[in-house]
C-alpha cells in the first residue's frame, strides 16, 4: 500500500500543515487576546485547528487506522465548514468576529471548502485505501487479467 | 512597513512560483540548485523584513495589532525552508508541487502583512 504523505499526498501533507498553523495561529490569538468577544466563533477556530492538526499528524503517519482517523476528520471538517459558512451568512450575529470556516472559507482563498473534498479523494484514493484495491491483483499497479465480470 | 519590501517578497515570490510551474509542467524534480539560489534569496529578504517589521512596530505610532503582526513576520520565514524540504524529500512533480503551495503561503500571508499594516493607519 502506497503511503499517504507521498505523492500526491504530500501536497496535501503540505497544505494541511499551513492550514493547521494558520487556525491554531488564529485561535490562540483569538483565545490569549480577546476570548469573550465571540466565543461561539473562537471555539470553532481552535476546533478547525484541532482538525487540521490531527489530520496533518494521520498524512505523516500513515497505515490504515491514522487513514481512517483522517476520514473521520475529513468529514467533520466538511460538516463544519458548511455548517458554518451557512449559519455566517444566514445569522452572522452569532459571528462577530470571523473563523476559518465563516463565509466557507472566504477569508482563505475558499480553501477550507476544497480542502475536505480532496482530503476525502485521497483517502479513498486507489492504493491508497485497501478496500478498493481489493478487486485488483496482488502486483499493485500492474494490469493483470481483467475481473470476471467486465 | 515600507512598500519596497512588500514588493520585493511579491516580486521574488512571483519568479519563484512561476519557476515552480515550469518545472511541474516539464517534470523536473528535485529543483535545480539555481532556482534554490532565488529561493535564498527571498528568505534572505524576509530575514530582513522580519527585523524591519520588528523595528517599525516598536516605533510606530500606528496602533498595529502586534501580535498577529508578529505571528506573521516569524511565521512567513518558516514557509520557503519547508517547501523546499518537501520538494527535496519528495522527488516528484508533487514535491515541487508542494513547494509552489509553499510559494502560495507567502505570498498570502505577505498581502495579510501589508493589510495588517495599512489597516492600523490613517
Amino acid at each position: 500500500m502506497r503511503e499517504l504523505s507521498t505523492g500526491p499526498g504530500r501536497v496535501l501533507v503540505a497544505v494541511y500543515a499551513v492550514f493547521a498553523v494558520a487556525a491554531t495561529g488564529r485561535s490562540l490569538v483569538q483565545l490569549g487576546t480577546d476570548a469573550g468577544r465571540a466565543p461561539l466563533a473562537y471555539s470553532l477556530s481552535l476546533l478547525a485547528a484541532v482538525l487540521y492538526l490531527v489530520a496533518t499528524t494521520c498524512l505523516l503517519r500513515g497505515g490504515e487506522v491514522a487513514r481512517r482517523v483522517a476520514l473521520v476528520t475529513v468529514f467533520v471538517e466538511a460538516t463544519g465548514v458548511l455548517v458554518v459558512g451557512t449559519l455566517s451568512y444566514l445569522v452572522s450575529d452569532w459571528f462577530p468576529d470571523k473563523t476559518v470556516w465563516s463565509h466557507y472559507g472566504q477569508g482563505y482563498g475558499f480553501l477550507p471548502l476544497v480542502l475536505p473534498f480532496l482530503g476525502l479523494w485521497w483517502l479513498l484514493h486507489p492504493g491508497v485505501h485497501p478496500g478498493a484495491r481489493a478487486g485488483r491483483s496482488a502486483g499493485g499497479d500492474q494490469v493483470s487479467s481483467p475481473p470476471p465480470g467486465t | 512597513m515600507t512598500g519596497w519590501l512588500v514588493v520585493t517578497v511579491l516580486l521574488l515570490t512571483a519568479v519563484a512560483a512561476a519557476w515552480t510551474v515550469v518545472m511541474i509542467v516539464r517534470d523536473e524534480s528535485p529543483p535545480s540548485d539555481r532556482f534554490f539560489v532565488v529561493l535564498g534569496v527571498l528568505l534572505l529578504v524576509l530575514v530582513v523584513q522580519l527585523v524591519a517589521g520588528l523595528v517599525a512596530l516598536a516605533t510606530t505610532d500606528r496602533d498595529v495589532d502586534g501580535v498577529t503582526f508578529v505571528a506573521y513576520l516569524l511565521t512567513v520565514v518558516l514557509a520557503p525552508p519547508f517547501g523546499a524540504a518537501l520538494a527535496l524529500v519528495e522527488r516528484s512533480r508533487w514535491g515541487t508541487a508542494s513547494l509552489l503551495v509553499a510559494l502560495a503561503t507567502v505570498a498570502a500571508m505577505e498581502v495579510r502583512l501589508d493589510a495588517l499594516w495599512a489597516a492600523a493607519g490613517a
